[in-house]
């Protein structure tokens, strides 16, 4: 449930999320190599205060839902060249996810 | 350079060495900390190093369910041994016969240091943080880490809160080892992944 | 518009494995870091060092090493919050501090 300090997580471990392909400018922790892409949410790491606001002295709250999203190295990168089964796992505030398909 | 020699310099090696000085000066000026808070804290960092990570690793090497614990919560699993970590959000992760662990963060140098200390200073630059997630078998190959090729690998960049540490394998041949030396066959390097423990002993 | 210090992906060279021992003065940026940082006192936070940092540019993040960056930005941020003047920061610079580096 939300609550007046954090938002209500919207994903659980498995569901399939997209990154917003947006690129703003400011204090960001999405890095840019995994935006647009598709991956599995490995597990909720709990809510936190939003890093882009705290970055300019504002309480980031309320707190954001932080998943760790697990990608598919060959989905990051057109010319992966090491093994198809290796994976990249990154954590994503949840204002960044979408439902994928 | 300063044209003019004897004045004071603009810039140049020194000048943020300077401003530290300065800067700490003004802060016991203003009662915002003391030099000896400042003593003290640099004693405390530099008290922190890998063998703290080690500790944690030998205990899940013996406890079975020690080890669940670590994998489930690994700050608490610290504590546990009275390793003090404050707000550090420990996440540990495992590797397996299948599958190897490596750390990164690629926006900045995030480092779980309140339990391992200062990262090394590659684990700050420009070609790990860029190269690891894209090619890291290419970067371990430049640590002499070589993997099995059916060997997957997991990348984990750290963005946000969590911090991450690998629990490496333990090698064969080390049956009934105390928990002391058992710690002492761990590496720093293959608590960030870069680097393997033999598989025997 | 990728931000300069977003680096993952990007081409690099080899891994120079750099082990460095930091100077006093480094470690003592390190350590007024973590004190301002703390609940106790909450000066500054790790992101706004983290946005100071980024926003250097990319010439000056590259030339300045990594403690230089943290003292870049703690400056900033302390003027930001109007814990010092950048008036009274340039006086004690140009005095000199009697003691050096305790």
């Amino acid at each position: 449930m939300g609550t007046a300090d954090a938002i209500a997580p919207r994903f659980r471990a498995g569901d399939r999320v997209r990154v917003r392909a947006a690129y703003p400018p400011g204090h960001l922790r999405t890095p840019h190599y995994c935006r647009g892409r598709v991956g599995v949410v490995e597990r909720l790491c709990g809510a936190f205060a939003n890093p882009e606001e705290l970055a300019y002295n504002r309480s980031g709250l309320p707190a954001q839902p932080l998943y760790r999203v697990r990608f598919r190295a060959a989905d990051l990168w057109s010319d992966y060249a090491e093994n198809g089964e290796d994976v990249v796992e990154i954590e994503i505030y949840q204002h960044w996810l979408e439902q994928a398909a | 350079m300063n044209d003019s020699g004897k004045l004071p310099s603009g810039d140049g090696a020194g000048y943020y060495r300077r401003m530290q000085a300065a800067v700490e000066e003004l802060l016991i000026l203003k009662r915002v900390v003391t030099a000896d808070d400042v003593d003290r804290q640099v004693e405390a960092m530099a008290g922190r190093d890998y063998t703290r990570g080690a500790k944690v690793v030998a205990r899940a090497w013996v406890d079975v369910a020690y080890r669940a614990r670590v994998l489930t919560d690994g700050s608490a699993a610290a504590a546990e041994l009275g390793l003090e970590i404050g707000p550090l959000r420990l996440i540990v992760v495992a590797n397996t016969p299948d599958v190897h662990n490596v750390i990164v963060c690629t926006l900045c140098s995030c480092y779980p240091r309140m339990l391992l200390g200062i990262p090394p200073e590659w684990y700050k630059s420009r070609a790990y943080r860029s190269r690891v997630v894209r090619e890291p078998r290419a970067v371990l190959a430049e640590f002499g880490t070589q993997l099995p090729d059916h060997v997957r690998i997991r990348v984990h960049d750290s963005t946000a809160d969590m911090r991450y540490m690998v629990l490496p394998m333990r090698p064969a041949g080390t049956a009934g080892w105390s928990e002391e030396r058992l710690a002492s066959l761990v590496t720093r390097d293959a608590l960030i992944g870069v680097a393997r423990l033999p598989e025997t002993v | 518009m990728r931000s300069h210090h977003d680096l993952g992906g990007l081409p690099a060279g080899r891994v120079e494995r750099d082990e460095h021992e930091y100077a006093q003065w480094e470690q003592r940026v390190d350590a007024l870091m973590m004190l301002l940082s703390h609940k106790d006192r909450q000066l500054l936070r790790v992101d706004e060092l983290r946005r100071n940092i980024e926003a250097l540019g990319a010439e000056a993040y590259d030339r300045m090493s990594y403690y230089e960056r943290w003292m870049h930005a703690i400056v900033q941020v302390l003027i930001q919050r109007g814990v010092i003047t950048i008036d009274e920061l340039g006086r004690k610079m140009a005095e000199g501090v009697q003691d050096g580096n305790r």
